[in-house]
């Protein structure tokens, strides 16, 4: 089973024509993408895992019908996304809660925090394990319509038409979501960028 | 025109992405060579956007691939038993 130099639509078209096996050579480059974007609908690592493994068992399972005018990728985080949705449905019909998708309003501040002095960010502070866990928890606490696009398009680098695809949602909608989500993410985060930094003795030539 | 901060903030995401036309660009640009607070809240969000995409911050549960991979197996073994029934 010879796969180096292989295009994903020989792999694909191998598969559908016998060679099951090389599934797993497809969905290879995949797996961490398609944890992730379950992991934003459904933000539970359990929940997120069996719903990867069923999103690639849907995946290998409905493979013919995939046409080859999306990419291969799209068209899996599409089934990735109902997957999770899927699961959440379950997860909130379970808890009679409703299943309106909220959509994005004016409601919310979406100014940015200020910062007086950007010199405050160290780059040292970025390779802090407690930055991750604040920038995970911030992550988790975005509204789901901000965190899913955030996900695919700053996790997963998705560009805004693939994201929009996978989202069944209108591109414009990326733009809005993913600006709100950064802003969100900007605000939660500067503070504790703030406080790991040294203190700083003059800034604009005053003494402070 | 002058850009207000506040004109900045609404484009920063656009910007990051270079998807602000060339003329908007560079009104941006002007303003934030002038402006500390405007080039603070870019650096920040940058920064929270390489954060991000480190794959350290956003790990995969470990065995993950392993199990998938076991649980793809069998799938594939069941599925392959099931066509050849009918």
């Amino acid at each position: 089973m010879e796969t180096r130099g292989t295009t994903e639509a020989e792999l694909i078209a191998r598969i559908l024509a016998g060679e099951a096996d090389l599934f797993h050579e497809l969905i290879r480059p995949y797996e961490r993408m398609v944890y992730m974007t379950v992991f934003s609908v459904v933000k539970n690592e359990a929940e997120a895992e069996d719903g990867a493994q069923e999103a690639m068992i849907s995946s290998y399972r409905h493979l013919a019908s995939f046409r080859g005018d999306a990419k291969f990728s799209t068209w899996l985080l599409t089934i990735a996304i109902n997957e999770g949705r899927k699961r959440l449905r379950k997860a909130k019909s379970a808890a009679e809660e409703s299943l309106d998708e909220p959509t994005e309003g004016q409601e919310g501040d979406f100014t940015p925090a200020l910062l007086t002095d950007w010199r405050e960010i160290p780059l040292e502070a970025l390779e802090r394990k407690e930055l991750r866990e604040v920038l995970r928890a911030a992550v988790a606490e975005l509204p789901d319509i901000y965190r899913q696009v955030f996900t695919l398009r700053d996790l997963e680098e998705l560009n805004v038409e693939e994201t929009a695809q996978a989202l069944g949602i209108q591109p414009g909608a990326v733009k809005v979501r993913l600006h709100r989500a950064r802003i969100m993410l900007q605000k939660r985060l500067v503070p504790f960028l703030k406080t790991t930094a040294p203190p700083r003795n003059r800034w604009f030539g005053r003494a402070l | 025109m002058k850009l207000e901060c506040k004109h900045v903030w609404q484009h920063i995401s656009e910007y990051i992405d270079h998807t602000v036309d060339a003329k908007l660009r560079e009104e941006i640009e002007l303003h934030l060579e002038h402006c500390e607070i405007c080039s603070a809240i870019l650096d920040a969000t940058r920064n929270i956007l390489v954060l991000t995409a480190d794959d350290r911050t956003f790990e995969l549960p470990v065995g993950y691939s392993e199990r998938l991979h076991k649980r793809l197996a069998e799938e594939l073994k069941k599925i392959e038993k099931d066509s050849r029934k009918e």
